[in-house]
């Protein structure tokens, strides 16, 4: 529904905000000291605080206050020197209390920004506001089971209290496919950061999209079709295809209806995955006074200039950054850059201790993708259990760089090191590789002239193609010879002949 | 000498020297407990198997000669709002009739720790709520003095404990009064230290920016002794204030000479009882005679007290109390399906509600979610905070030119019970004079400053700036030797009480 | 002051308590009476008074992210009405949505 990948322009603009709440990566809860690791058996990682108990009291983890500065700086917004968390009370059992402590009117940090290009320029730059970040607890785990027809709702306590960071963006994306490239971007610097690891199935990045229309009228006018708010989108994927269905279903809407945003209240719609369409959840008036006070249990925080500064110098630098490094030093294209940076921050050190051995950015770019990331994705695993090392791959590629073996041969060789964690010496020793000296070659080579006049006759005649004849004859009577050394020698041999 | 004679600060020095067993010293108060408790009601739960078990444990190491902690042997009554592991909880709610916390307030770790024996759990007015103790879902406290009247609340257990010799020293907590005015009420001491210096970890929040825990004893040196316990720093509370405590007890010698006191000539308005007045003018003359100075001070705001409380308590409650909901601890309703609910889980939060808590807890929930609710924030709760700041203010300017603020504690002696039950509005005004402390976050005590004609204790409360805690129990003991008010003790109580079991 | 009763029935939902309809009416006179009487404070001005939520003057309490022991699943049910050994059992929750 956008005029950049449909290439027909469409009668209104698609207007897109997105709220993500991401798990920050801290040991513990943020008030208490459980465990927040993913997977444990039901309700082994609680205690008094995140259960709720009569009389337990919350302690803010400094940890989990820190990664959410260091997102919120990451993201460019205005860090408030003072804030408070509030208290925004509904009835859930999955929410102990009968509240949830979050931040309310002094969030600790608003007005950001996060700009996206995409590499392949399918879709303009896109810059996304940020209307706040801020730091909330997270609610436990509630399942119905319907099969079992009990009809008990069972409750499982261990996720509650897990630090989130709240990410609020203005309505700036403008396409379902920006709003997935925006967040795969927002994904990737907060991975950089070590802010969360973001890992979807493990419920550590959760998106709700909030979408409606702007449809030009004949009279000048913009109509603007009620915001809709779509919940339960599991990968970033089901992002964008919840938010392509959503665009065509309220462009249908409006066409029967012309109903308009504020004439019908803010529906909250899910997405179905299988089914691939979203459903209107049940509206409750009343559950929207969420009766926002102060945490009396808790106490302000402040953050001083001096803070910020020592939490920027920790953060590393952000993906926007690292790509233009990457294309800077290396002279690898904006494409290149991006693919690496897109792997993580382990594969792009990989890659930069690599480029740093063998001096050349884009032959190491070519093996990191056409050789260590295709067997990644093949064997899975991470770069950082890579069996082959750098400094292992760069002995590999030198050898091929002085004319050792051609690019085959090292694949060859490539995949020896692979599987049996040799070296590249070892690999080509085990794998009987001899490598041939120069006054071997040129004996060979001056054989193989001599039992062919014909073709030596072609290359004198001007027809240099030709060589590639003797190719095969070498390669007959020694399989480790370099094709192309063999053609340069026998050449140079001919050209002396006349 | 019967334990009951002596005071905290000479029980705990006879347990150390082995005059006195703990086991003999606990056993006198269990014993004591035992007689008076059937017609006082003081008690929810008395634990005489855990606390001679804890007895026996300190005269086997005392015997041994193992060090042993500050208040060794001393029976404590703990007030039913703070967690116990091994003791239910009730908070005098059939909300939490049977809930067990798992973990103990750090109060309790504190006098557990120092050698204290909990000797039980002591009745209050339903999660604190409630100034006559009348509140509770498990019956009414008597006041010893008088077994007609209320013993005050909502700490009422603890004051009448205490005032019945059933321990010699009590753990109150205080949200607007709540062990000020019972203390008053059963002519003993009771000290609601400074927000912030002693811990609110495992006490059960009615409030959370007012409440506060603090001791109850006889006498403002055994208070002393008890604050040294449980004041100090806990890092599982945010709130918790890291000043280091005082010896307390070592504080009481310096006189009075060059301390000043403020009155407010507003206390002595319409409706504070004559024989009170009389009383409070009289203590006044005390710490004159004692060295002290007295002022008259203006605090313009104090009027504003009892609604900016009644403002403030209910929404913060509002918000605490809403874990109960029957879901994962306390009262379930049993299913009954009805339409008038949009689902089962809905109807059982409802139902669960309603039956497992008493009429004044559910106005109060009532008041603070209406207060906080969309429209209507503005109009209560947020303009009550700011008349918290000009009361707050009132304190501020005060102690420019005094150093403790006295005055009544309440307006009447001891009421009847049932007297004011059927006007909620009554009974908050009870808290007219002890609110302020509480919404300011200062310390303040009160002791007995004389007797009604008819013989109800008439209590007097001085107020300090923050952590002024030493110039209230030094003031206070310094009144106490010069009189014998919290000396007395409930006339014929041992033959008015029946003995149960 | 006085409340409507339609505006405690509302509110008594906002709080999740079962109110009947006789003490709906009790309920309502109750809190009229007390709302009428913290409307006292309506006679003060207090335009450019800042509100104190809280009498504590402290800021920034952190605690470490270090680990401490959890409680046992058993320890976490012991009060549950109603569990099965795992989880907290409740009636059905019926399709409402979740946390935020």
């Amino acid at each position: 529904m956008n005029a950049s990948t449909s290439e027909t322009q469409v009668p209104f603009t698609t207007i897109i905000g997105l709220e993500v709440h991401v798990q920050l990566q801290t040991l513990t809860k943020l008030f208490c000291g459980c465990s927040t690791a993913f997977g444990a058996p039901p309700n082994t990682q609680v205690c008094p605080v995140c259960l709720g108990l009569p009389g337990s009291l919350p302690v803010m983890n400094q940890r989990a206050f820190r990664l959410a500065l260091k997102a919120a700086l990451a993201l460019d917004c205005n860090i408030a020197s003072f804030t408070k968390w509030d208290r925004k009370n509904y009835f859930y059992p999955d929410l102990p209390k009968g509240y949830q402590i979050s931040q309310f009117d002094l969030p600790f940090s608003t007005d950001g920004t996060l700009e996206v290009i995409d590499p392949k320029g399918t879709i303009g730059p896109c810059r996304v506001g940020i209307v706040r970040v801020h730091l909330e607890e997270d609610a436990g785990k509630s399942m119905h089971d319907e099969t079992a027809g009990s009809g008990d709702t069972r409750i499982d306590l261990n996720r509650a209290g897990t630090p989130l960071c709240e990410i609020v963006t203005q309505p700036d994306l403008r396409s379902p496919q920006e709003a997935r490239l925006w967040l795969n971007e927002l994904k990737l610097l907060l991975v950089y950061l070590g802010v969360s690891d973001c890992n979807m199935q493990e419920g550590s990045l959760r998106v709700d999209a909030n979408v409606n229309l702007h449809i030009p009228q004949p009279d000048g006018r913009i109509a603007k079709t009620p915001i809709v708010e779509i919940k339960n989108m599991n990968s970033f994927r089901s992002v964008e295809r919840a938010l392509v269905y959503e665009t065509t279903r309220q462009w249908g809407v409006w066409q029967e209806t012309h109903a308009e945003m504020g004439k019908t209240p803010k529906q909250t719609r899910g997405w179905d995955d299988p089914a691939g369409v979203t459903r209107a959840q049940r509206h409750k008036e009343e559950s929207s006074d969420y009766r926002y006070f102060p945490e009396p249990d808790l106490v302000p925080v402040t953050v001083s200039s001096a803070q910020q500064a020592a939490v920027r110098s920790e953060m590393g630098e952000p993906p926007v950054r690292v790509r233009k490094g990457l294309e800077t030093r290396w002279k690898i294209s904006a494409y290149d850059a991006d693919v690496l940076v897109n792997q993580g921050r382990q594969l792009v050190d990989y890659f930069e201790e690599l480029a740093t051995l063998i001096g050349d950015g884009k032959i190491a770019s070519n093996w990191l993708q056409q050789d260590v990331l295709r067997t990644l994705n093949e064997r899975g695993g991470t770069i950082e259990d890579f069996p082959v090392r750098p400094a292992a791959l760069a002995e590999l590629i030198a050898r091929v760089n002085a004319g050792d073996f051609d690019t085959s041969r090292a694949r060859e060789i490539f995949s020896e090191m692979l599987a049996s964690g040799r070296s590249a010496a070892d690999a080509v020793l085990s794998m009987g590789i001899a490598v041939i000296g120069d006054d071997e070659l040129v004996a060979l080579c001056r054989d193989i002239l001599a039992a062919n006049p014909k073709i030596v006759a072609d290359v004198k005649g001007g027809k240099e193609q030709a060589a590639a004849g003797l190719i095969g004859h070498a390669k007959k009577k020694n399989p480790n010879i370099n094709p192309g050394k063999v053609r340069t020698i026998c050449i140079d041999l001919i050209r002396a002949m006349q | 000498m019967q334990p009951a004679d002596l005071s905290a600060i000479d029980l705990v020095a006879a347990v150390r020297q082995g005059d006195l067993s703990a086991v003999q010293c606990t056993e006198a108060f269990l014993n004591r407990i035992q007689y008076c408790n059937g017609a006082i009601n003081a008690f929810l739960n008395v634990d005489r198997a855990g606390a001679l078990a804890c007895a026996e444990s300190i005269d086997v190491r005392r015997r041994s000669g193992q060090p042993l902690g500050p208040l060794a042997g001393l029976p404590v009554a703990v007030k039913d709002a703070l967690c116990t592991a091994d003791l239910p909880t009730t908070a005098a709610s059939k909300m939490l009739e049977n809930f067990r916390p798992p973990y103990d307030a750090f109060v309790v770790s504190r006098l557990r720790q120092a050698d204290a024996v909990i000797v039980g759990k002591t009745n209050m007015d339903e999660f604190a709520m409630g100034g006559s103790n009348e509140n509770s879902a498990f019956g009414p406290v008597h006041n010893p003095w008088d077994f007609s009247r209320a013993p005050g609340g909502s700490s009422g257990g603890s004051a009448a404990c205490v005032a019945a010799d059933m321990t010699p020293v009590a753990i109150g907590s205080d949200t607007g009064g709540s062990i000020r005015q019972p203390a008053g009420l059963c002519g003993i001491t009771g000290l609601k230290p400074t927000y912030g210096r002693v811990s609110r970890r495992g006490l059960i929040a009615f409030a959370s920016s007012l409440d506060q825990i603090g001791p109850m004893a006889r006498s403002a040196a055994d208070c002393a002794l008890v604050l040294e316990t449980i004041a100090g720093h806990d890092p599982g509370d945010s709130t918790s204030l890291t000043d280091a405590v005082p010896r307390y007890t070592s504080l009481l010698e310096q006189p009075l000479a060059g301390v000043r006191v403020g009155r407010v000539p507003e206390h002595f308005a319409a409706g504070l009882d004559p024989e009170v007045a009389k009383g409070v003018e009289e203590a006044f003359a005390v710490l004159k005679a004692a060295g002290a100075t007295v002022h008259d001070i203006a605090m313009p705001h104090a009027k504003y007290g009892v609604a900016t409380y009644y403002l403030v308590a209910p929404c913060e409650a509002s918000s605490n109390l809403a874990r109960y909901d029957g879901a994962h601890y306390g009262h379930r309703a049993s299913a009954k399906p009805s339409s008038a609910f949009e689902s089962p889980l809905i109807e059982m939060y409802c139902r669960s509600r309603a039956e497992g808590f008493g009429p004044e807890v559910k106005r109060r929930i009532m008041l603070g979610t209406y207060a906080l609710s969309s429209g209507y924030y503005d109009a209560y709760y947020a303009k009550a905070l700011k008349v918290r700041r000009l009361i707050r203010q009132d304190y501020l300017d005060a102690f420019e030119h005094v150093d403790l603020i006295g005055g009544p504690v309440s307006a009447t002696p001891a009421f009847k019970l049932g007297e004011k039950t059927g006007d909620p509005l009554a009974m908050y005004l009870v808290d007219l004079y002890t609110v302020s402390t509480n919404l300011a976050g200062v310390g303040g005590i009160s002791f007995p400053c004389g007797f009604t004609k008819s013989g109800l204790p008439i209590g007097f409360q001085l107020q300090a700036p923050a952590l002024g805690e030493p110039l209230l129990l030094r003031a206070s003991d310094r009144f106490q030797r010069l009189t014998d008010w919290h000396l007395r003790r409930p006339p014929n109580l041992t033959a008015l009480c029946t003995p149960k079991g | 002051m006085t409340l409507s009763q339609q505006e405690v029935a509302k509110v008594a939902a906002l709080a999740r308590l079962a109110l009947f309809d006789h003490e709906l009416a009790t309920m309502t006179s109750e809190l009229s009476n007390i709302v009428g009487f913290v409307s006292l404070l309506e006679e003060l001005d207090t335009t450019n008074v800042d509100p104190l939520a809280h009498p504590l003057d402290a800021e920034n309490v952190f605690r470490d992210d270090v680990p401490s022991p959890s409680l046992s699943t058993a320890e976490a049910l012991q009060s549950a009405p109603r569990h099965d050994g795992q989880y907290f059992l409740v009636p059905a929750v019926l399709g409402e949505s979740g946390a935020a």
